[in-house]
C-alpha cells in the first residue's frame, strides 16, 4: 500500500541514508574536535576563563542534562533541579569531611546517589498529578530543602556562618585544589556522566521515558511500566543533577552555600534545556553555553556601546528582560531548541557535501 | 488450552448514572476474528477499555484464557497477551517507528537500569533480539521503508499501520483493534484488511475488532456482536447477524 504522500516523500530525497550517516560522521567528529579542545584548554587559557567560564558552563550543562532526563526525556517538568544540586553539595560534604578515606570519585558518585534517592521521593507525587501540580510539588520541595539546610545545623558541621569551605580536593595523591585541577575533575565528570547519560537515554529505559512523556495512557496500555519509569526517570535525574551540585559547590565557588542552589538555579536550569533543546543531550551544552556566555558578551558589548553611561544594575535588568524575549521567542519558533538548529545546520552541510 | 480465549457475563458500566453497557454478555472463541459492530455511543470502546482494564466494570466479570478477573489493569492485561490499538491516534509522535514498536516489547524486558546505563550483561543481546523481533514484525506489516522516521511526520494510513506494528510486536494472544481502518480510504481498508486477515491466519491471534463499514466487517470477520445502546442485539455468524430483524431495526436499518 502506497498513498501518494509518501511516494512523494521517498521520490524527493533518493540519497536521504547516505546525508544522514555523513551528517552522523560530521557529528561525531565535532565531538571529538571538541572534546580534544576541551582538553587542551588549560594550556592556552587563563586562570581567569577557567574559574569564571568554562568550569560553571561544563557543571550547568551537567545540571542541565540531568533535568533533561527527566523533563525533556521523560516528560515531567520540575522546578526542583537547586534543592538537589543542594543534597548533593551537601551529602558529597558530609561524605569527605566524615569518611575522609573515600576516594574523591567515590564520595560524588555516593553524593549523586543520596541525591538520586531524594529525587525518588520528590517523585513519588509524579505517579498522581503531572503538568502544572507536578511543577508545584517539586517546587515544594525545593523549597522544603532549602529549609533543611539552613534550618539543621549539622549538614553543615554546625559552621556558624552559612557557606562552609570545602574540603580540600584530592585524587591519588594529586591535588586537584588548582584551576587547572579543578577543571579537569569537573571535566572528567562531566563527559563520563554524559557518555552514561547518552547510552540510557537510546536504551530501553530512555524509550520507556520517551514513551512515558509522548502518550502515558497508551504507554501503559501496551505495558511500559509507567509509574517505575517515571521514579527512575526521577532518580537518574537527581542522581546526576547532585553530582552537579558537589561539583558547583567544590570545584567552582569553593564554598558549599544553599543561597547559590535557590529558586533562581532550578528557573536557569529549565531555561537551559529549553533554548538549548529538550529531548537532546548536545542541547544541554548548547543551552548551558547560552546561559553562560551570553551575560558575559552582553557585559563587555553593553559597557562598550554604552561607554559606562549606563548603570550597571540597568544592564543587568536588561539582561533579564532580553532572557525571558529569547525564551518565549524560543517556545514558539523552535520548541526543539539550539540543538534542533544545529542537526538542521549538519543534516544542510552533510547534503552540500553529498551532492 | 480450550474453551473461548475470552467471555464476558453480565458487565454493565455507566457514567455518571449513563448506563453505557447494559448487563453484557457474549463469548469470543480461540482464533476468530470477532467484530463489534453498533452505532456511534453503543458502548464498543468502553468494551474494549474494560477488556484491558482502562475502565472498570460496575458488575459482571470478564474471563480472560480462563482466568476471571473483576479488575485487571492495564499493563497486567498487557502481561497477560492481551494487545490493543486505539481509534485515535496514541502513537509515541517524536520517537521513529522502529522505537515505537521496540516499546512494545519493554514488557518482556529482563534486564536492569544498571545493565542499560552501561551496556553490560544481557543488555546487548536482548537489545539485538528485540531489534529483530521489531524488524521483523515492520517487514510484516510492511512498514520497513518507513523504520526510521519520526511516526509524526507519517501519512494517518501509515500510522494506524504502526499502531497494528506496536500491539503486535509482543505477539498478544487477543488483539483489540479500535476502528483500525477509521479515516482510511478504499485501499488503505483493503490492504489493512489483508494484513488483518494475515495476522489471524499466521500468527493465530484472536481478534476482537469494532469498525463501522459493514462491507469490511462482513468479509473479514467470523463471528460479529451487535450492540445498541449498551445491549446486544445480536450475536453470530455474518450472515445470521444480516438476517436478524432487531439487527436491521437497531443498526443496519437506520440511515447514518
Amino acid at each position: 500500500m502506497s498513498t501518494i504522500g509518501t511516494e512523494a516523500i521517498e521520490g524527493f530525497n533518493p540519497s536521504h541514508e547516505t546525508v544522514q550517516s555523513t551528517r552522523d560522521r560530521l557529528r561525531a567528529g565535532s565531538v571529538v574536535v571538541l572534546l580534544a579542545a576541551l582538553a587542551g584548554i588549560p594550556l592556552v587559557a587563563n586562570d581567569y576563563w577557567l574559574n569564571a567560564v568554562l568550569i560553571p558552563f561544563l557543571i550547568m550543562s551537567l545540571t542541565a542534562l540531568g533535568l533533561n532526563l527527566l523533563m525533556g526525556y521523560a516528560g515531567q517538568a520540575s522546578l526542583g533541579s537547586g534543592g538537589f544540586m543542594s543534597v548533593g553539595a551537601y551529602a558529597t560534604y558530609n561524605l569527605l569531611l566524615r569518611l575522609p578515606e573515600l576516594p574523591l570519585p567515590v564520595s560524588l558518585l555516593l553524593g549523586g546517589i543520596i541525591s538520586g534517592l531524594v529525587g525518588v521521593i520528590a517523585g513519588l507525587p509524579s505517579l498522581r498529578i503531572k503538568g502544572f501540580y507536578l511543577v508545584a510539588s517539586t517546587l515544594a520541595t525545593q523549597f522544603l530543602l532549602e529549609w533543611l539546610f539552613n534550618q539543621y545545623g549539622w549538614f553543615s558541621n554546625y559552621s556558624t556562618s552559612s557557606s562552609i569551605s570545602a574540603p580540600r580536593l584530592a585524587f591519588l595523591g594529586h591535588d586537584l585544589s588548582s584551576p587547572t585541577g579543578r577543571y579537569l575533575l569537573t571535566l572528567t565528570t562531566v563527559v563520563v556522566v554524559t557518555a552514561v547519560a547518552a547510552r540510557l537515554a537510546r536504551s530501553q529505559t530512555g524509550r520507556a521515558w520517551m514513551a512515558i512523556r509522548d502518550m502515558d495512557t497508551a504507554a501503559s496500555v501496551i505495558g511500559v511500566p509507567v509509574s517505575a519509569g517515571k521514579l527512575k526517570a526521577f532518580f537518574v535525574s537527581s542522581l546526576v543533577i547532585g553530582i552537579a551540585g558537589a561539583l558547583w559547590a567544590f570545584a567552582y565557588l569553593g564554598t558549599v552555600d544553599a543561597r547559590s542552589f535557590n529558586l533562581d538555579r532550578s528557573f536557569q536550569v529549565m531555561f537551559a534545556i529549553i533554548i538549548g533543546g529538550m529531548g537532546s543531550i548536545s542541547g544541554n551544552f548548547l543551552g548551558a553555553a547560552f546561559m553562560i556566555f551570553v551575560p558575559i558578551l552582553l557585559d563587555h558589548f553593553g559597557g562598550g556601546v554604552f561607554g559606562g553611561a549606563v548603570d550597571p544594575g540597568q544592564l543587568e535588568n536588561f539582561q533579564k528582560a532580553l532572557f525571558g524575549a529569547l525564551i518565549v521567542w524560543f517556545l514558539i519558533k523552535e520548541p526543539r531548541g539550539l540543538a534542533a538548529l544545529l542537526s538542521r545546520a549538519w543534516t544542510r552541510l552533510a547534503s552540500r557535501i553529498n551532492r | 488450552m480450550s474453551g473461548p480465549i475470552l467471555q464476558l457475563r453480565d458487565v454493565s458500566l455507566s457514567f455518571q448514572g449513563i448506563k453505557a453497557l447494559n448487563a453484557l454478555s457474549f463469548e469470543v472463541a480461540r482464533g476468530e476474528i470477532c467484530a463489534l459492530i453498533g452505532p456511534n455511543g453503543a458502548g464498543k470502546s468502553s468494551l474494549l477499555n474494560i477488556i484491558n482494564g482502562v475502565y472498570r466494570a460496575d458488575s459482571g466479570s470478564v474471563t480472560f484464557n480462563g482466568e476471571q478477573f473483576i479488575r485487571i489493569r492495564p499493563a497486567h492485561a498487557a502481561h497477560l497477551g492481551v494487545g490493543r490499538t486505539f481509534q485515535h491516534n496514541a502513537l509515541f509522535r517524536h520517537l521513529s517507528v522502529l522505537d515505537n514498536v521496540l516499546a512494545g516489547l519493554i514488557r518482556h524486558s529482563r534486564t536492569t537500569l544498571l545493565e542499560h546505563a552501561f551496556g553490560v550483561g544481557r543488555d546487548r543481546r536482548e537489545t539485538r533480539e528485540f531489534k529483530r523481533r521489531a524488524d521483523e514484525i515492520i517487514a510484516f506489516l510492511d512498514l520497513t521503508r518507513h523504520r526510521d522516521t519520526v511516526v509524526a511526520t507519517l501519512p494517518y494510513g501509515v500510522q494506524k499501520r504502526v499502531d497494528l506494528a506496536r500491539a503486535l510486536v509482543g505477539r498478544p494472544s487477543l488483539l483489540l483493534l479500535d476502528e483500525p481502518m477509521a479515516g482510511m480510504n478504499q485501499d488503505e481498508k483493503h490492504e489493512m484488511s489483508r494484513l488483518i486477515l494475515e495476522t489471524n491466519a499466521s500468527l493465530g491471534t484472536t481478534i476482537v475488532l469494532i469498525e463501522h463499514d459493514m462491507s469490511v466487517v462482513m468479509g473479514l470477520s467470523h463471528h460479529v456482536v451487535v450492540l445498541d445502546y449498551g445491549r446486544k442485539v445480536g450475536d453470530g455468524s455474518p450472515e445470521e447477524v444480516r438476517k436478524n430483524p432487531d439487527v436491521i431495526a437497531a443498526y443496519l436499518g437506520t440511515a447514518h
